[in-house]
């Protein structure tokens, strides 16, 4: 495959793998149950040991390796657990996105009554900022993983309405879609089967872009305390409860901050990478 | 000493390329005063000798060996300052779309001005007169105007011209034209030839004049060399070389050009008829909120009539209105009024539900080849859409498919590969093979063979020509050029702003044209008294 030959794409794919296993080992990988807590080792600085108590009320000695915060608890583990949150939000309001968008964007391109209603719609949708629609909506129902994702894919749906429907304008004018309307084609199968896989690389560029999106946007409404419950391992999180100490223990904020741009800088680099691979009238001339 | 010396020029092509060298070794000449065409068909090289000269290659391309001798300078190892100097003071050159060589937000004024500026020492004021002098020469009525104008306000041909004049500006003693009549109509390209020569004889500059139109070829050459995948294969005098080529290349490109003269095949007359209009109109509509609504025609009363066997063509400059009768026709777009009599059934009224057990009767195929098919669907899958859609079991299509793979001289173990793997000639058959899959009474064509090299051209034209003798089938051939329309054509009509001015049989129009405007065409044929030597 060609795309593989593309540095973007195989440093930021990298980089995306190995978050991914980091999320699927991390049990594994030296960590405690993310919502543990012990008042005897509250604060404790990068790398030093400590104790904490299970579940079952035993106590067990316990190198924290990026510190605790001031709960006692183990900000390693909750910043590896906060690693499948992140990725499957990200993933998850980007797939919702573009499967609401692409439904809106065929039918505004090709179904002309239905244009204007649509476009006027997500024009409506687009003048609400996304951080105001996503904290409405999770004050809405009560936040969870569900409701967050909603809350952070309604916003991204106009975009992907927006580029699918130029593509459709576009793609609708090709001499090849004019060629199967007179042979008869019925209309659903020339959008679907004509129209809809010649949208399917631009359609993966603007994911991956979403995709940042969403997990940067879920940190922030973490942090702003409107997001998942502050129990739940997330970054935003993390930040939010280190952030009233962090002039005295940074490492509260730094090692999930870390994390979170790792993240959306490897997902961004990854999309510029299939951007200049899958189209190439976007990609710089060489 | 020659103005334009080029020595055994090379340039190698990035790997993985279909060859190693774009341009192998080419060397020629061109002497002060004169007009030296280069010819080849695409991918020949010859942008890349042009660009080459100018030091306007792409990255990706690598100069690798050679020479380019301006008035005796050597460039090709010249600083990069030293050859932006000599840009547009001793070499220039002209582009072949007009609209996308002049920038969009520059008036023509200032775009003049900014040559003048950089390479002269003349003053504002004294660089104003000198740009409306320009525009004098290049034959531009009212040049304040044109001065004041962005190049969307005018047509092609101005913007040619305008081209033209930047290129002049600073007497350059080479002039460069990439085929700069190609995106023009055949009157407005009869114009520019005319004013290139002319002006070429009044400067006394080599021009270096790169085409792929032997009509043109023989309009303005005085020496020609004939390109062929990188190489030159034949150069000398253009009579000399037109009428009795050496080369067997230049032989196959100068014998596929069609002739002017109409065919006269006897075509039947008693045949049913299969299309009949009558009173075809299509009126676009402009609305919007704020202005009044405009109305503009685009086909006005357009009757005509095709039977079985027989083949019309529709002939006329862009804008005419040719392509949207044949849209109308095949129901890509609804007609504002008149009628389209399909075997007697009036197609122009019917909604498109009840159109579509309709469609399989006529079929349509395209002009451009590399947009016609489906980028993301196998030729055979491409092949057997339209039977499938009316029923057809799929082992049965397939077979289809295949015979008329075989039909349009195809390998029929292609149909599992991409349109990709195609030329543009060969995706032009799978289009025709797709078309004839549902077994259609009309066959409509539009500028098939334009976008076509003319070797390819004239095996695609032969292949319709014997399906329609084959099958029988009626032809719609839509096209600009009046040699392609002379060679297939049994009917002609010739339009012009959305009317037809002249409808009759080829000879008739081709030996006696009646119309003032059908005249005009002839007379802009580039080459038509020219006598290619025969195949």
């Amino acid at each position: 495959m060609k795309i593989f030959h593309n540095w973007s794409v195989r440093l930021g794919g990298a980089a995306l793998v190995l978050l991914v296993l980091i999320a699927l080992a991390a049990p594994w990988l030296g960590t405690v149950d993310p919502t543990l807590f012990d008042a005897a080792s509250r604060d404790l600085r990068p790398g030093e040991a400590g104790e904490i108590t299970t579940l079952e009320g035993e106590t067990v000695k316990h190198v924290f390796l990026m510190g605790s915060d001031s709960f006692g608890r183990d900000i390693y583990s909750r910043v590896l657990y906060g690693t499948r949150v992140s990725l499957i939000i990200g993933l998850a309001a980007a797939l919702l996105a573009l499967l609401f968008g692409v439904v809106c964007g065929l039918s505004a391109g090709y179904i002309r009554w239905l244009d204007g209603l649509v476009m006027r719609v997500m024009d409506g949708i687009m003048a609400i900022p996304a951080i105001l629609i996503a904290i409405a909506v999770v004050a809405l129902w009560r936040a969870s993983l569900p409701s967050v994702v909603i809350a952070i894919a309604i916003p991204e749906i106009p975009r992907v309405t927006r580029l699918v429907r130029a593509l459709v304008l576009s793609i609708r004018e090709e001499p090849y879609v004019e060629a199967a309307v007179s042979l008869g084609t019925p209309t659903a199968k020339i959008m679907f089967g004509h129209i809809l896989p010649n949208t399917i690389a631009p359609l993966l560029v603007q994911g991956t872009y979403i995709c940042a999106f969403a997990i940067l946007l879920e940190a922030i409404l973490s942090f702003l305390g409107v997001g998942l419950p502050p129990d739940i391992p997330t970054w935003g999180n993390i930040m939010a409860e280190g952030r009233v100490q962090f002039v005295a223990y940074p490492h509260n904020v730094f090692f999930p901050g870390v994390f979170l741009a790792v993240t959306v800088l490897a997902v961004n680099i990854l999309g510029d990478g299939l951007r200049d691979t899958l189209d190439p009238k976007m990609a710089k001339r060489v | 000493m020659s103005t334009l010396e080029v020595k055994d020029l090379t340039v190698r092509l990035p790997r993985g390329g279909d060859r190693a060298e774009a341009v192998s070794g080419v060397s020629f000449s061109v002497e002060r005063g004169e007009i030296l065409c280069l010819v080849g068909e695409s991918g020949s090289g010859k942008t890349v000798i042009a660009h080459s000269i100018m030091g306007l290659l792409p990255k990706t391309l690598e100069l690798a060996g050679g020479e380019v001798r301006l008035e005796g300078e050597e460039l090709t190892r010249a600083s990069e300052a030293r050859r932006r100097a000599l840009r547009g003071a001793r070499m220039a050159m002209i582009f072949q779309e007009p609209m996308s060589a002049l920038n969009p937000v520059m008036t023509c004024g200032a775009q003049i001005d900014e040559v003048l500026r950089y390479h002269t020492a003349l003053s504002k004021n004294e660089r104003q007169p000198r740009a409306a002098a320009l525009l004098r020469e290049v034959a531009l009525p009212d040049p304040q105007r044109l001065l004041g104008a962005y190049p969307h306000q005018l047509s092609g041909g101005q913007r040619q011209r305008v081209g033209i004049a930047i290129a002049l500006a600073l007497e350059p003693a080479l002039l460069v034209a990439d085929e700069p009549t190609t995106a023009l109509d055949v009157t407005t390209q009869a114009q520019i030839l005319r004013l290139m020569v002319e002006l070429q004889r009044r400067h006394g500059m080599a021009v270096l004049f790169v085409t792929h139109d032997f009509g043109v070829v023989a309009e303005i050459a005085h020496r020609v060399a004939v390109l062929r995948e990188g190489r030159l294969v034949e150069l000398g005098d253009k009579v000399e070389l037109l009428t009795r080529p050496r080369h067997e290349y230049t032989r196959m490109l100068i014998g596929a050009v069609p002739t002017l003269k109409p065919h006269g095949r006897a075509a039947p007359s008693d045949a049913p008829i299969v299309l009949a209009t009558r009173g075809l109109s299509k009126t676009y509509v402009e609305r919007s909120w704020l202005r009044k609504k405009r109305e503009i025609p685009a086909a006005r009363d357009v009757t005509l009539e095709v039977r079985k066997g027989q083949t019309l063509g529709i002939v006329g400059e862009s804008g005419s209105g040719k392509s949207t009768v044949a849209r109308c026709i095949v129901r890509l777009i609804d007609p504002s009024s008149g009628e389209i009599r399909l075997s007697g059934v009036d197609l122009a009224r019917m909604r498109s539900s009840e159109m579509r057990p309709l469609r399989r009767r006529v079929q349509i195929v395209f002009q451009d080849p590399y947009r016609s098919l489906n980028p993301r669907r196998s030729v055979g899958e491409a092949i057997i859409e339209g039977p499938l859609n009316y029923g057809m079991p799929r082992p049965a299509a397939l077979e289809r498919a295949r015979r008329l793979m075989e039909l349009v001289r195809m390998d029929p173990a292609a149909l599992g590969r991409y349109p990709h793997q195609f030329s543009g000639g060969q995706r032009q058959r799978i289009c025709i093979a797709r078309a004839l899959a549902v077994e259609p009474e009309l066959l409509v064509a539009d500028e098939p063979v334009s976008a076509l090299d003319v070797s390819v051209q004239a095996q695609v034209l032969r292949l319709l020509e014997e399906i329609r003798t084959r099958l029988e089938l009626a032809m719609l051939f839509i096209t600009h050029d009046l040699r392609v329309a002379a060679q297939v054509c049994d009917q002609v009509a010739v339009m012009q702003a959305g009317r037809i001015v002249e409808h009759g049989s080829a000879e008739e129009v081709f030996l006696r044209p009646q119309h003032e405007y059908t005249r005009a065409l002839f007379a802009a044929a580039p080459g038509r008294n020219f006598n290619f030597a025969p195949a």
